[in-house]
């Protein structure tokens, strides 16, 4: 026990948590905090976000790539809210981010005094859960419960918020012990009877496919998925937040399915007879929204932590509650070691579709295709990168293209979508995995929301990498204009734009250009290879569409595979866009 | 379809925003809401009622059951119950209504809680059907002002009935 004041504790209780890194930005009533901060820095790295929202995209990009909760301190009032689309983004895709946030004083609470904000209030419907901590002695444990809550069951951020006279009280530390909290009890195991019924369900299918999410990832459960499919030869696709769970490059994986899907995964999932959902939530973009056509000939079975995710959307036939790695392993165990399948005609089905329609791209004009440039960056890296993307077109032509070989190399914003999550989300990532070559694959309109922090980049010598896909509009907005508003380009333009390589030079970044896409292969290898902070610029043609595409609201077998496609019903679908 | 659902929580500030969120984020309407401590200081049970899609209200109690500070969620919709309602009501006391608003009282077994010389205000406790009917019996008669607590609720001991008869 020792005598200390709440800003010290806060250090103290950190490094007892194992954190190492804090993103942050100084103000008016966090300024104790970073007062004693330097007494700390040996043991806790603070790295200086230019922004609160790139401070709390970097806590998540840290938390995906690690698998650890990432650490966010900022001051009250606009810095708080600053955190806010940080915070939702976290939440979104199950990450567990704390952010912990100055406050004023008790006493001034709710006078509307200088930087107020109801941080609380404000969190409530984006945090798993937060806090306002109102005496000293009870910060360690507010923290301790904030990294307990954020960090199991379905990971997610929490917020702590720290009234500065909490701050700068005095009072004895002592460590907290276990939690306990009577209303949290976070599901690990299945259910051994449901178990069985999905292990009987799994034997007697004829066409079964594997759905699998982001909760493979979080609970760790990629080998554990493998022997199951190769015990049972059951084809796998990936929902975007899913990608890296599984290798792209086994013969088993069928690429990602939805919205933007290949093919072959939209058709599967619309012809199997028995779909395996682990850790996915059935989302309208992994689904085309149009639930009541999913999956028509199939029972689902439907593995998910949190039990709030099932029967939201798709009302399934065998829900199983709890930990994917810790249910797969119970599955595994029920299951025989060998097992007789035929998967013959369900494989060669599959095959046939990959055939009929691949994901392909033509790269022979002279503009650069993103298609092109993706593939041309999987094969140069062979899937070893950590590749963070950002929002928009190309965000999907990395799901597409990028063969990712291991969990949590592949980042991105999927359930929120948001621009500008990318470049600060890699460098968390690079801090988290120092030993990977990280890559922010962004587009123009996306940097341009978060492009500030190139000086936190250079500022901590990161060795990182931006491949910034020019094609000088929304590329997005651009596809859905082209598609279904008939061409009304609507402030999809972008009329300025800064030179990216002028602007990375002047931060002290190193710049790259390719305009030509003879020149793409030499300028990405050649950035790839450069030390430090490196943005290479990829001018790339504007009328390339993602393709294939299900209509919004349109079931899984009806896509459009290219510019001839013409669906009975454009006109509505033109109506849900 | 209506739905009454109690709930144990913590005795915390914010709790009762948390739970309210999730039926504004649904732009669902609570119908009546009523919290109180519970035997154990730290704890407080919240009786709500609302009406809205079954399959939705599902959702929002496997959300409350995520909650932090929830302890535990029962929706008491098909279970065998009792749920009471108090409400008070002030009546414009004309000559020619006196009696009148003292016969019903007494017909519903309400109490007279506060006697003026234009006015008496009267307490009920009741099941919703109760309140309703004693309230639209008031109307008539002039009724100036009315406060209702909303619904508290508790599951009856097993071995009764739904009608309240020993098996
Ligand atoms: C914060 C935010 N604002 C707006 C949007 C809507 N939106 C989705 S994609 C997109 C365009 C993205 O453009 P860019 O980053 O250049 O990527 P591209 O589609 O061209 O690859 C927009 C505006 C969004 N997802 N996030």
């Amino acid at each position: 026990m020792a005598r200390m004041i709440g800003a010290e504790m806060f250090f103290e209780t950190l490094i007892h948590e194992g954190i190492d890194v804090v993103f942050g930005l100084p103000g008016g009533y966090v300024l104790k905090v970073y007062d004693v901060m330097p007494k700390y820095s040996d043991r806790i790295r603070h790295v200086l976000a230019r922004h609160e929202q790139g401070a709390t995209h970097m806590a998540d990009g840290y938390a995906r790539a690690s698998g650890k909760p990432g650490v966010v301190l900022c001051t009250s009032g606009p810095a708080a809210t600053n955190t806010v689309t940080g915070i939702a983004t976290a939440q979104m895709d199950s990450s567990p981010v704390v952010v912990f946030t100055g406050q004023v004083p008790l006493p001034y609470l709710g006078s509307d005094a200088f930087q107020e904000a109801d941080h609380i209030g404000i969190t409530r419907p984006c945090t798993k859960h937060n806090y306002l901590v109102r005496r000293t002695k009870d910060l360690p444990l507010a923290i301790k419960e904030a990294f307990y809550i954020a960090g199991t069951g379905r990971p997610s951020p929490v917020l702590v918020d720290m009234p500065k006279d909490v701050l700068i009280g005095e009072d004895e530390f002592v460590i907290p012990g276990e939690i306990s909290l009577r209303g949290y009890k976070p599901p690990k195991k299945g259910h051994p009877g449901q178990i069985k019924r999905a292990v009987e369900m799994i034997l007697a299918a004829k066409r079964p496919l594997i759905f699998g999410g982001g909760g493979l990832i979080w609970s760790g459960a990629t080998e554990e998925l493998k022997e199951l499919t190769h015990r049972l030869q059951i084809p796998v696709t990936l929902t975007l937040m899913g990608l890296g769970a599984y290798p792209a490059d086994d013969p088993l994986f069928i690429s990602m399915l939805g919205m933007h899907g290949s093919y072959a995964a939209n058709m599967a999932v619309h012809e199997c007879d028995l779909v395996i959902s682990i850790g996915a939530r059935f989302d309208d973009r992994a689904t085309g929204g149009n639930f009541a056509k999913f999956a028509p000939n199939a029972k689902i079975i439907h593995i998910d932590i949190d039990p709030a995710t099932i029967d939201k959307n798709i009302v399934v036939h065998c829900p199983i509650v709890g930990d994917a790695k810790e249910v797969l392993k119970q599955m595994l165990e029920m299951l025989p070691a060998k097992v007789k399948t035929s998967r013959k005609e369900w494989m060669g089905q599959i095959k046939d579709w990959q055939k009929q329609h691949p994901l392909t791209y033509n790269q022979n004009g002279d503009k650069i295709l993103t298609s092109y440039v993706i593939d041309t960056l999987s094969k140069i890296t062979d899937g070893e990168a950590v590749v963070v993307s950002d929002v928009g077109q190309h965000q999907m032509w990395v799901a597409q293209w990028y063969k990712f070989k291991y969990p949590r190399t592949h980042i991105t914003s999927g359930g929120l979508g948001t621009m500008g999550f990318g470049f600060p989300a890699a460098m968390g990532a690079k801090f988290a995995r120092p030993d990977k070559m990280v890559i922010s694959v962004c587009g123009d309109g996306s940097f341009q929301m978060n492009m500030q922090e190139l000086a936190t980049a250079v500022e901590n010598n990161m060795d990182i990498k931006i491949v910034l896909l020019n094609n000088g509009h929304h590329g997005m907005v651009r596809q859905w204009q082209t598609m279904f508003f008939n061409g009304n380009y609507s402030a999809s333009k972008f009329d300025v734009l800064p030179d990216f390589v002028k602007l990375a030079e002047s931060f002290g970044a190193k710049g790259l250009k390719a305009k030509r896409p003879e020149d793409l292969e030499a300028t990405l290898k050649e950035g790839l290879s450069t030390e430090g902070v490196v943005l290479m610029e990829i001018f790339v043609d504007c009328e390339e569409l993602v393709y294939p595409m299900i209509a919004p609201g349109g079931a899984m077998n009806e896509m459009i595979l290219g510019p001839g496609t013409q669906l009975e019903n454009m006109a509505d679908v033109a109506d849900m866009a | 379809m209506r739905h009454t659902i109690t709930l144990l929580v913590d005795n915390e500030s914010g709790v009762l925003s948390r739970i309210a969120g999730l039926f504004s984020a649904r732009g669902f309407n609570i119908e009546s809401l009523n919290v109180g401590e519970t035997l154990d200081p730290d704890t407080s049970r919240i009786t709500l009622v609302t009406t809205g899609d079954d399959f939705i209200i599902q959702q929002i109690i496997k959300r409350f059951n995520n909650m932090v500070n929830v302890i535990k969620v029962s929706d008491l919709t098909e279970e065998v119950r009792v749920e009471r309602e108090m409400v008070l009501v002030r009546m414009d006391a004309r000559p020619e209504t006196r009696a009148e608003i003292l016969r019903t009282a007494d017909i519903f077994r309400a109490k007279v809680v506060d006697v003026g010389p234009k006015s008496y205000t009267l307490e009920l406790t009741g099941d919703k059907d109760k309140i309703t009917g004693f309230i639209e019996l008031l109307r008539p008669m002039g009724i100036k002002e009315l406060a209702r607590t909303g619904t508290v609720a508790m599951k009856r001991e097993s071995k009764l009935t739904k009608r309240g008869e020993e098996k």
